[in-house]
């Protein structure tokens, strides 16, 4: 039952995607155009509000629901992983239209061949790991 | 019942959608995780044991279970949403993308939330769909984890902890996605 939370809030997760149409190619494309504000307005709210949610937790030294301190990982800074691998996932996004959550999203909305877009973005992290120690990072 | 059903069926608007993924975030982080659905393709390669031939997948991902559930649960509920709170199959794009597309000769742009005569088994077997959806794919996997995380990771966990990395690596993805969809698509749309 520990894992039933995470069921639920995936759940809402998927339907929220679905019924905002941010798994939809043609939202992609159109965003990447510049020709709705739509996008920019899903991810701009949810980052001005997750701002206010990460500043409230820190600044309460808000518990974790089985009362350890949470932790939020500051991500360590340089420039060849983030501006190359942003730029090939970016690539990718635009060809799917779809990062990786909404193309779990799109299976479950019965787009059945984006199961063979999804193995094909398992290949490519294992691609990765192969190849980690030789890319810059 | 029924009206709220039918409310809940019509599209929703962003300001709607952006704070509840804001909060979908915020439920993860007080549940002791985080928010990163990418990390699940490093969980499922471990999951099929890839740690044995690589060591960066050689860790317990029984410890990332929670994530394959959460994972689980989009699929899932973009069944529900699909099938259950669906009002009509059109994604209402601007007339501009409209017409753009139409001109790359994509007759069904807009109806449904994918490009359909794109996106089916059979273009497998063609080099637009080998495009879109494998490399696509590909793509997709192999940057996310070079650039340690995707939309939810980056665009929203970090830029919403004001994490330069973040800010550098949606840097990333929009040059990746301006590049494709204004340089390169148009040729492969016309395939």
């Amino acid at each position: 039952m520990k894992y039933f939370k995470y069921l639920i809030l995936g759940t809402v997760f998927g339907i929220v995607l679905t019924k905002a149409e941010l798994i939809s190619w043609f939202r992609i494309y159109e965003m990447f155009k510049f020709q709705a504000f739509h996008m920019y307005g899903v991810i701009g709210s949810a980052v001005v509000l997750g701002i206010f949610i990460t500043r409230f937790i820190k600044a309460r030294r808000l518990k974790s629901l089985s009362g350890d301190p949470i932790i939020i990982a500051p991500k360590q800074f340089s420039y060849p992983r983030y501006l190359i691998g942003g730029t090939i996932f970016g690539l990718g996004w635009a060809l799917t239209g779809a990062c990786p959550g909404p193309l779990f999203v799109q299976v479950g909305n019965g787009f059945l061949v984006m199961i063979a877009a999804i193995a094909s973005g398992l290949l490519g992290t294992y691609v990765y790991g192969l190849l980690k120690t030789k890319l810059p990072h | 019942m029924e009206s709220l059903i039918e409310f809940i069926s019509q599209p929703w608007p962003w300001y709607v959608a952006g704070p509840l993924i804001a909060l979908v975030m915020f439920g993860l982080i007080y549940f002791g995780n985080s928010f990163g659905l990418s990390a699940n393709f490093r969980n499922l390669c471990s999951v099929m044991g890839a740690g044995k031939s690589c060591e960066f997948f050689d860790f317990d991902w029984r410890k990332q279970t929670w994530n394959l559930v959460f994972v689980t649960g989009t699929i899932l509920g973009g069944v529900i949403a699909s099938q259950f709170l669906s009002g009509n199959d059109t994604v209402a794009i601007s007339q501009t993308t409209l017409e753009e597309l139409q001109t790359y000769g994509m007759a069904d742009a807009g109806v449904g939330m994918m490009p359909e005569s794109i996106f089916n088994f059979q273009s497998l077997l063609s080099l637009k769909g080998i495009i879109m959806i494998i490399i696509g794919g590909f793509l997709v996997g192999f940057g996310t984890r070079y650039a340690g995380g995707c939309t939810s990771g980056h665009a929203i966990s970090g830029l919403s902890d004001l994490q330069p990395a973040s800010l550098l690596a949606v840097v990333g993805f929009f040059a990746g996605g301006l590049i494709m969809t204004w340089l390169i698509l148009p040729s492969i749309l016309t395939l």
